[in-house]
């Protein structure tokens, strides 16, 4: 019976590795049909392809549909996949791998992480090719003047930060009642770990919080030495900014270990899904996340990209049950982004029908205006919130709903929040951005 | 909480994530002792492990069978890379011999996760993560019944491979190998099966060592940066000593833990991923050998 079932099982592996390997074939378009190529920067193996896998997979699934629906006007979608397996070095080696395929050069890259879009920002302006950080990277390329190809819709780091102390404040009776409290910011000890930090320290500064800044050197499975630093700390509220299977699940566990209440923690949206929180187990109970993109099955895109690419036995994730998780979840919203980007593009530069630059997919970029309407026709309504670009603000809605894990699924226990004062979070970005500017003799943009 | 209790439990906190560190080690250190070769796939080993014994489990198999069954697969790894890595290899030179490690870590990484997938497993041994509430009570001391659990399973490790490595034909054996595998052999010493044999150990202690870090942590791909935890372990300790595993480990915890709190502040934080290298740096500079490794005597 044994033998039976773990034959089975090495059939079923034999076929899933097919599979695998299939997902990395380009697609199947028809001689003559207009296309318009996008590459996959997947990180689909080592400790960060929970994200990889569920993020990237989420963007093949939702260009399938598109395919399977005719396509953006007309236009098919290729795509080639490279793995970075998160690595800034290889992420620079992919973007070279994938910038030009059968002549027609990409418009857009998203390398799902920060250490990989500090790698490639500087190469975007020289290769007409748009940056999408969704969510992550460089938050200062959200001032459009400085950075004219980057863009961090939805929502940069600044802002979320933001949005989690407001949420702090608002747990402690206010912002008056934050003075002489204590937040240990808990990160991985990389440039993604310390980006939120000018903001932080700047609102921190002005509550009179006592910010207690300690990093965890990579992977992060050993966190012994940071929880004894809590203990001794003993702060009210810890913001966790890890990335990776490594430290994610652990963090949770340690603060187990050293009885920090879990509902004092809000974790980063990259170490905020299904995928970290299981292997906690009970110790992950109560801890809070925020999402820039909801996890949930029930929207209308997403259910019907189950039924129709999935019953097609075209999905790109082995387990089916990961679609609506929150990386999948998000990568669909990033897809969505380019896919509206591309119509806008076509119509804007009167090439409906036909493939786009990446000067006029940068146009399109900008010219998003997300309304609820346009979410609701769309079929992701709720999912992400309403946001418009323009070409000085890249950052979108810069909002975030506040979500807690109760074991099971996370609850969203708040709307789509700003920061208390997005004006002040803005002028941080004009101030880092013009200082760059500044310092590499870049004459800022004017925008109308 | 007084400054002198909390010294106490960083040490105490130290000595025990040393205990995990020496679990890994301990795989280092067999197969060094049969071959003179650092094994770099060791933390690939750990992980293979960890992952197939909580797959056997995925699919239905109990505790005990899946870890029968896991045992019987590392012996089947160490069989075939006795076969298929270092028999053609017999004769070549160490540097040789550690290239090949390096390629086998690569297989089985990707072996375990086109097998059993990328996703991060919890395993549950039973044995909560949680502080013990008596050394709370007693000794105002948080300390986790994981970490103690894993500190007896070291030890009764450390204990079984000292006893077999010196008083059973088997370990005499792997010594006369270790010591000269040409001389062994012609005394009729069955070099294959001495190294099928050590391997299938070293994969034992990495099921066992993956299953500790497995439940700590969660199984998962960032094990097989274990290996780089063992480095330092085993220079302090020496490559080719059982007991040099567990106290380069205790070592390198404890140190590790006392820096990163005390010093740590004072340079931006995350020392403790470099400051056992700067030890063990010292330690090849003054005493090359580790501290209970064999002094290497060579004419010149």
């Amino acid at each position: 019976m044994i033998f039976k079932t773990l034959k089975n099982y090495l059939i079923g592996s034999v076929a899933v590795a097919a599979g695998a390997l299939s997902m990395f074939a380009t697609p199947q378009i028809a001689f003559g049909e207009e296309k318009q190529y996008f590459p996959i920067a997947s990180s689909r193996v080592g400790p960060y392809s929970a994200m990889g896998t569920g993020y990237y997979g989420a963007q093949i699934d939702y260009m399938n549909y598109v395919n399977m629906n005719g396509g953006v006007n007309g236009v098919m979608l290729t795509w080639q996949e490279c793995e970075t397996e998160y690595n800034a070095v290889k992420t620079v080696e992919c973007y070279q791998r994938l910038l030009e395929k059968d002549g027609q050069r990409i418009v857009v890259f998203d390398t799902l992480g920060t250490p990989g879009a500090y790698a490639v920002i500087n190469r975007m302006a020289e290769d007409n090719v748009v940056l999408a950080q969704y969510g992550y990277g460089r938050t200062d390329g959200a001032d459009g003047r400085v950075w004219p190809w980057v863009f961090n819709a939805a929502s940069h780091y600044w802002s979320q930060i933001a949005v989690k102390m407001k949420f702090m404040a608002e747990q402690e009776g206010g912002v008056d009642k934050m003075k002489g409290k204590k937040i240990v910011h808990l990160h991985i000890d990389s440039a993604y770990g310390r980006e939120p930090l000018p903001a932080m320290r700047s609102i921190a500064n002005d509550w009179g919080v006592e910010l207690v800044e300690i990093s965890i050197p990579p992977p992060g499975l050993e966190q012994g030495s940071q929880w004894l630093q809590i203990r001794k700390e003993q702060p009210d509220w810890v913001t966790f900014w890890g990335a990776g299977s490594g430290m994610n699940s652990t963090a949770m566990t340690n603060a187990a270990r050293i009885r920090f209440p879990r509902d004092r923690m809000m974790y980063v949206t990259f170490g905020a899904a299904e995928e970290d929180m299981y292997p906690a187990g009970d110790a992950a109970v109560g801890t809070y996340a925020v999402a820039n993109a909801l996890p949930g099955a029930d929207y209308p895109l997403v259910a019907a990209i189950k039924e129709q690419v999935y019953g097609a036995g075209k999905g790109n994730l082995n387990d089916d049950s990961r679609v609506g998780s929150v990386y999948w979840n998000r990568g669909l919203g990033a897809a969505v982004m380019w896919i509206e980007a591309l119509k806008n593009a076509q119509e804007m530069h009167n090439k409906v029908g036909k493939a786009v630059t990446g000067a006029e997919f940068r146009d399109g970029y900008e010219a998003l205006n997300m309304t609820e309407a346009r979410l609701g026709e769309i079929g992701v309504k709720g999912m992400v919130a309403p946001f418009s670009i323009s070409c000085a603000n890249h950052e979108g809605a810069g909002k975030f709903a506040v979500m807690q894990w109760d074991g099971e699924k996370f609850n969203q226990v708040t709307g789509w929040e700003a920061p208390m004062d997005p004006a002040y979070i803005r002028g941080l970005v004009e101030a880092s951005a013009a200082k760059f500017a500044a310092e590499n003799n870049i004459t800022p943009k004017v925008c109308p | 909480m007084t400054e002198v209790l909390f010294f106490i439990e960083v040490v105490v906190a130290g000595l025990l994530a040393g205990t995990m560190y020496s679990l890994v080690a301990l795989g280092f250190v067999l197969i060094y002792k049969a071959s003179a070769t650092f094994n770099f796939a060791q933390g690939a080993m750990v992980f293979f492990a960890v992952l197939a014994f909580v797959g056997f489990m995925e699919l239905g198999l109990s505790f005990p069978v899946s870890f029968v069954v896991t045992v019987l697969l590392m012996v089947l790894v160490g069989f075939c890379t006795e076969r298929l890595v270092l028999n053609p290899l017999m004769n070549q030179s160490e540097d040789t011999l550690l290239m090949a490690t390096i390629g086998l870590g690569f297989v089985l990484e990707g072996l375990a996760q086109a097998a059993w997938g990328v996703e991060v497993r919890r395993l549950d041994l039973g044995i909560g993560d949680f502080p013990i509430e008596w050394i709370i009570d007693v000794f105002g001391l948080f300390v986790s019944a994981l970490d103690v659990t894993a500190g007896i399973v070291a030890a009764v490790l450390i204990i079984g491979l000292a006893l077999l490595f010196k008083y059973t034909r088997m370990g005499l054996g792997l010594r006369a190998v270790a010591d000269d595998p040409g001389a062994a052999s012609s005394i009729g010493i069955p070099l294959k099966n001495i190294m099928l044999l050590v391997w299938s150990a070293a994969g034992v202690v990495a099921l066992v060592a993956g299953m500790m870090w497995g439940a700590r942590a969660g199984v998962q791909f960032a094990l097989v940066d274990l290996a780089l935890k063992a480095l330092p372990v085993l220079i302090i300790g020496g490559f080719s000593s059982i007991p040099g595993a567990i106290i380069g480990g205790l070592i390198i915890g404890a140190t590790e833990k006392v820096l990163e709190v005390y010093l740590g502040p004072f340079f931006g934080g995350a020392i403790e991923g470099w400051a056992p290298y700067v030890l063990a740096i010292f330690f090849l500079l003054y005493r090359p050998e580790g501290l209970f490794g064999e002094k290497i005597i060579r004419r010149v």
